[in-house]
């Protein structure tokens, strides 16, 4: 059992990684939304095989069937075609990726080292319930949760105002 | 019950940020920017997850709970400023609007 | 009584303070002004009666207010001095310093620094009496500086037309030539004799220095050249002329009665540093016999009213400076104080006939004002005779007289200077007169505008009758001074004249001058014109008429080379260094501008570098 963990826990990692290496490289958003979701499932394999199984849930429900799904919504909206496709060719070509990729694996290594001096070897074998979360939730993360829901709430307000129907002001503008 | 190290778990979160800061740094268009946003959140959580297997509380997926919380609260508005910026500029390019430049 | 002699000096500075800070109305003003200086006057009269009735013992009374401060050695007191030269200025000045300021609140009642003017005259009169009753030449330094700033701030006075403050400037650049040679000479005296207080400096010149001796000479010789400056003597004469165009009371008070005799005091005081220094003593009375003579010819030229009384100031200082030279100390102080009486009076005369002319200077285009402005005419008729020197029955001609004897007979006297002076005397009538002449006599060419009031009118009057009956005190005048002003007599047997006939001559060459300038002004003026239009006569003018040139010499010589050098140093090396600082800032800013895009995901990688940056820092140091 443990060691079919373990597996699951390598194949899911990197199942999870090259998604989002897909997912950061495409030309067209909504392919790019779909490797995000399979990211997104494999880490919630992975949240399954660390213990903790909620989250695991939860990352599918709110991020893959929430979030994504929002971020799908925009897209359509946007109605953005083929055009679209050519200027990210544009936008993506020479060496534009040189300089991100080298900052974030300069930051990767340092992270890596970081880890690595500390060296922390023990293992995750705590399984947290969802019982267990729950009481923590309406325990000591009682301000948490309600200010969570107040950033909701905010969320939410913004939202709605922003996204009325506001004139373009082209003829301001040019 | 499972024998993977931390360290990896908290690896695997770091190489997922780093993914997502990479993507940010190089897409030019606002809504692949605000993806790889979600994705950098993303491999935070895994890393608190991580943690707190780890120990055996609650305490990491709580801090989960409340990334996830954030996460919504800031697509949703994100996403609403994107569709104000398109209909303002009729276009997502991020560099587009520079004028605050010195 | 004598504790009450702090407040001769205090009174003047604290009202010129009270006007500076707060706001009074016109006549809260005039009250406050005139009133201190007549606290000052009455305080010093009540000196003055209790000094007289008891005198101290050793003539003199110190009053030492507190220590100034201790350093190496250096140990000055603010302290006031009373003896018999201190005495007999501090009453003259505080009693003509209160006329001119009663005078002052109706000829200045229209102008908007009202308050200012008098704060500025007060702290003047302050200063003065500071200088005269020091005790070291320390505070009397610090008296110094304050009327030369004074005077720079009243000259300017007016300061919306640039020329005044061109010539307030001209005149605290020149005094502050002659004020470096006093500095210099109070290093001098405190390295070599070791303190700064007047009277033991005497003491201790008279111990350790022969008469003649290089130290002596050298610091007589500086102490000189700060009094030529204040005094307006030759060679720093140059600033009196154009301090005129301060307003008319500024050149009553400072530019005759007080403020220019702080150089003929300065001697006084030191006149036993100047016994021991022959040479000095004598340049003293080079200078005073040659800038008699010069200014005299520069008078007779003038055509502005204000500059003629200006020449004739120099020259009478001339006349001071004389005495000095010469060893007839008592008589220079009895010239200043009867000199203090006539000038004054004449600059205020003055001042009444310009501004009823409504602002016109120029004396020939005045005339015949002596149906319409009787008590002006009439008092300054009293002292132009009193300069002039008219026998018997003004008081000009006991001290001028004087020092004609003097000149002749003293110590250092001699029948040159003796005749030089008389040439003096008759330049001195000759331009008095035409004066007189064009001003108030003739037919006039300017109409009165405007009438002074009681105000301009009494204190003229007061001063007329100081200006005859100031005389009489000769006798007991010098007695009083005796102990600390000795008369040093010359060989009597060298001089072939009595002391009454050299004043008849005197007398006679008085009249000499009235008749040449009666001919020439009133009555056949053609001659004046022609001897000024014929070739010779022609340069001799304005040769004279620009004070023998010394202005153009100046500005050849010194000014132009140091306004040449300025300019070539204008962007000298150190100038660089500055605008370096500012170049290198401006290149960083070109440099850090790059840095603000605008673009987002310039930002963001800027973020993200900064914390690998602050991780890699964390990590490995």
């Amino acid at each position: 059992m443990t060691t079919f963990m373990g597996f699951a826990f390598y194949i899911a990692a990197a199942v999870a990684v090259i998604s989002t290496i897909m997912a950061i490289t495409r030309l067209v958003a909504v392919h790019a939304l779909l490797y995000m979701i399979v990211s997104l499932l494999a880490v919630a394999v992975v949240f399954y095989t660390m213990g903790a199984p909620l989250v695991a849930a939860l990352e599918v429900i709110i991020y893959a069937g929430a979030i994504v799904v929002l971020f799908v919504f925009v897209v359509m909206m946007l109605n953005l075609g083929t055009k679209a496709r050519e200027e990210e060719r544009q936008w993506l070509a020479g060496g534009a990726w040189i300089g991100p990729v080298v900052l974030s694996a300069l930051l990767l290594l340092e992270v890596i080292y970081l880890i690595a001096r500390v060296g922390t070897y023990s293992n995750m074998s705590g399984v947290a319930d969802p019982k267990q979360i729950g009481i923590a939730l309406y325990g000591p993360y009682l301000v948490g949760v309600e200010l969570s829901s107040m950033l909701l709430l905010g969320a939410l307000v913004g939202a709605c105002h922003l996204g009325r129907p506001a004139p373009t002001r082209k003829e301001v503008r040019e | 019950m499972t024998v993977i190290p931390m360290s990896h778990g908290l690896i695997l979160g770091g190489v997922l940020f780093a993914l997502g800061l990479a993507g940010l740094l190089m897409r030019r268009n606002l809504l692949f920017i605000l993806i790889s946003l979600e994705i950098m959140l993303n491999g935070a959580g895994v890393a608190f997850v991580a943690a707190g297997s780890r120990w055996g509380q609650p305490d990491g997926q709580i801090m989960f709970l409340f990334i996830l919380a954030a996460a919504a609260a800031e697509v949703s508005v994100g996403l609403a400023l994107l569709l104000r910026f398109f209909r303002l500029h009729n276009t997502l390019d991020a560099d587009s609007t520079s004028e605050m430049r010195g | 009584m004598l504790e009450f002699l702090w407040l001769v000096p205090a009174i003047p500075f604290a009202s010129a303070l009270l006007l500076a800070v707060l706001r009074f109305s016109r006549k809260a003003v005039a009250w406050i002004a005139v009133g201190s200086i007549a606290a000052s006057s009455i305080v010093s009269l009540l000196v003055t009666v209790s000094y007289l009735l008891a005198p101290p013992a050793t003539n003199s009374y110190t009053q030492v207010l507190w220590r100034w401060f201790d350093v190496g050695g250096l140990r000055p007191d603010i302290a006031l001095y009373l003896d018999p030269i201190s005495l007999i200025m501090m009453v003259v000045v505080a009693f003509v310093s209160f006329l001119i300021h009663l005078y002052s609140t109706e000829f200045m009642i229209e102008d908007d620094g009202y308050a200012r003017f008098f704060a500025y005259m007060n702290l003047f009169v302050a200063s003065m009496l500071t200088l005269l009753l020091a005790d070291n030449l320390l505070l009397l330094y610090l008296g110094w500086e304050g009327v030369g700033l004074c005077s720079y701030l009243l000259i300017g006075f007016w300061y919306r037309k640039p020329e005044n403050g061109l010539a307030g400037r001209k005149a605290f650049i020149v005094t502050r030539v002659g004020d470096t040679a006093l500095v210099i000479g109070l290093f001098l005296l405190f390295h070599e004799l070791g303190t700064l207080n007047i009277q033991e400096l005497m003491q201790r010149a008279s111990q350790h220095w022969p008469i003649g001796s290089a130290a002596a000479t050298t610091a007589a010789l500086l102490l000189l050249g700060g009094a030529v400056g204040k005094s307006a003597q030759l060679p720093l004469q140059t600033w009196l002329p154009d301090a005129m165009a301060g307003p008319t009371p500024v050149s009553a008070l400072i530019h005759a009665a007080t403020m220019v005799t702080a150089g003929v005091y300065l001697i006084a005081r030191t006149h036993i540093l100047f016994s021991l220094a022959p040479q000095a003593q004598f340049a003293v009375a080079i200078i005073g016999a040659a800038t008699l003579l010069m200014a005299g010819f520069s008078a007779l030229t003038q055509w502005d009213l204000k500059r003629v009384l200006a020449y004739s100031t120099i020259s009478q200082i001339g006349y001071m400076f004389l005495a000095l030279g010469v060893g007839a100390w008592p008589a220079a102080i009895f010239h200043f104080m009867t000199h203090a009486f006539f000038k004054a009076l004449l600059f205020l005369g003055a001042g009444i006939v310009i501004q009823s002319l409504g602002e016109e200077h120029n004396i020939f285009r005045m005339g015949g004002l002596r149906k319409q402005l009787p008590v002006a005419f009439w008092t300054f008729l009293i002292a132009g005779l009193s300069l002039a020197g008219l026998p018997l029955v003004t008081a000009g001609v006991f001290s001028k007289d004087w020092i004609l004897w003097g000149a002749l007979s003293a110590a250092h006297g001699s029948t040159a200077l003796w005749v030089v002076a008389l040439l003096g005397v008759l330049l001195t009538s000759i331009y008095t007169f035409r004066m007189i002449f064009l001003v108030f006599f003739g037919e006039a060419h300017s109409q009165v505008t405007r009438r002074a009031g009681k105000a301009m009118y009494i204190p003229c009057l007061i001063l007329g009758l100081l200006s005859i009956v100031g005389g009489y005190v000769e006798r007991p005048f010098a007695r009083f001074l005796e102990t600390v002003l000795p008369w040093n007599a010359g060989d009597f047997h060298a001089i072939r004249i009595t002391e009454t006939a050299s004043e008849g001559i005197a007398a006679l060459v008085f009249l000499l001058g009235t008749s040449i300038a009666y001919i020439l002004f009133l009555r056949k003026p053609t001659y004046a014109e022609n001897l000024g239009s014929s070739a010779a006569g022609g340069v001799l003018h304005r040769f004279w008429l620009s004070d023998w040139g010394m202005d153009w010499l100046y500005d050849r010589l010194f000014v132009r080379p140091l306004v040449w050098l300025a300019q070539v140093d204008k962007n000298d090396f150190i100038d660089a260094v500055y605008a370096g600082v500012a170049g290198i800032t401006e290149i960083t800013w070109s440099v850090l501008r790059r840095t603000e895009t605008g673009k987002l995901r310039w930002y963001a990688a800027g973020i993200a570098a900064g914390s690998i940056v602050f991780i890699a820092v964390v990590l490995f140091l």
